[in-house]
């Protein structure tokens, strides 16, 4: 009997131990995680859209509440006067969600460019839409006032040959990203005057 | 019988190295050692693991009961796994991607296991420090050397650079995993040869 709870006891402690140092670790880690995986997976998508921005977009973000998600947004600064912001938006694709960093400008509300950030689209198939920059090209000028479509459906971008799937799913995160922008509209403005000098 | 706190590290180099001369550990050792670099990586997570997991493993040795001893190595070298894990996420991110599922495998990595029962279990803390050090010297050193050789003939560079000129053609056969069944038996080979006499 004292050996079964010599067990319990020894194996309870070392658990709540390990439970607690991981916790710990955890907090301490867990910022510095967050801003990793913003520089090597969301990064890349930030840097083409904000290509020649006289400021680190990666630095410049903020959070805005959005219903039940919390979004981040990242400025990008181009001259004085005519900022821009990106923030990412999912659409469903043939492997899953596909993740697009959209960037908008505040100045007209059209989209100044687009970024598959994460995907598991088929190789050679869907995933182009991450690889081969001439698909996402398409939605630079595209307006946030109407839904982005692909020609099939009525709309003006070209899909991508054998993966109309991944091209609708792009399609609906960029109609999903005009969306959250005009909803948000006012609070990105609020948030952006600290941006702006 | 008690050997000597230098001997117990030596070992590890050399008598008892862990995927050439006791064979063990070698899923990491076939997967991860398509350069130096992962090789080196994944062999220093090994050797944290391995050195907490022996300390603690040889403070506990006499309160752990003898029946669930298996169950507090695991607890014991998981929670040390996890910290890597959230290390390696915070600061080498690009590291922690390529790695990727291999470093929540340490967990069951066999040399940890297996030193942690056959030798700190039984063993003082320096004695337990010194072969956890040692082990996990020597199989960083072969992840990395088992890595150059791979590196070097497979794709033409040495930790990222390239080493040959314009002409020469790698011989990508060795990247890939068959290579990696190749190139490792060709060194146990080797090792064999050189211990032979």
């Amino acid at each position: 009997m004292g050996d079964m709870i010599k067990m319990v006891v020894v194996l309870t402690v070392l658990s709540a131990f390990s439970g607690g140092l991981l916790a710990a670790i955890r907090d301490q880690t867990k910022d510095k995680i967050e801003l990793q995986q913003l520089q090597f997976v969301k990064g890349p998508a930030i840097r083409a859209i904000f290509q020649g921005a006289s400021n680190d977009p990666i630095a410049s973000r903020f959070k805005i509440k959005d219903g039940d998600v919390e979004r981040n947004f990242f400025v990008g600064i181009f001259d004085a006067k005519s900022p821009a912001v990106a923030f990412e938006t999912f659409g469903k694709g043939y492997g899953g969600d596909v993740g697009l960093m959209v960037g908008v400008s505040m100045d007209d509300g059209k989209m100044i460019g687009v970024g598959v950030t994460t995907h598991s689209e088929t190789p050679g198939m869907g995933a182009k839409a991450k690889d081969d920059p001439k698909y996402v090209n398409q939605f630079k000028g595209s307006s946030t006032e109407e839904p982005i479509k692909v020609t099939n459906d009525g709309g003006k971008i070209n899909a991508i040959g054998g993966a109309t799937i991944t091209s609708r799913a792009i399609c609906a995160a960029a109609t999903e990203a005009s969306e959250v922008y005009k909803r948000l509209k006012p609070q990105i403005e609020e948030q952006m005057k600290a941006f702006i000098k | 019988m008690a050997k000597s706190v230098t001997q117990e590290f030596v070992k590890g180099l050399w008598n008892e190295i862990p995927p050439f001369r006791l064979v063990l550990g070698l899923c990491p050792t076939l997967a991860v050692t398509k350069s130096v670099e992962n090789g080196i990586g994944m062999g220093l997570a090994t050797t944290f693991v391995l050195v907490c997991s022996n300390i603690l493993v040889s403070m506990m040795r006499k309160v752990i009961p003898p029946k669930v001893r298996i169950a507090a190595f695991i607890i014991i070298i998981a929670t040390f796994v996890t910290v890597v894990e959230l290390v390696m996420q915070a600061f080498t991110y690009p590291l922690f991607l390529t790695l990727g599922i291999f470093i929540p495998l340490i967990v069951v990595n066999c040399i940890v296991l297996g030193r942690a029962e056959a030798f700190a279990y039984k063993n003082g803390i320096m004695a337990s420090i010194a072969d956890g050090l040692g082990m996990g010297v020597g199989f960083t050193i072969s992840l990395a050397s088992l890595g150059a050789v791979r590196e070097v003939l497979g794709s033409g560079t040495l930790l990222g650079k390239p080493i040959f000129g314009a002409g020469f053609e790698p011989f990508s056969f060795l990247v890939e995993a068959p290579g990696a069944f190749v190139a490792l038996g060709l060194m146990l080979c080797l090792m064999n040869l050189c211990g032979k006499k």
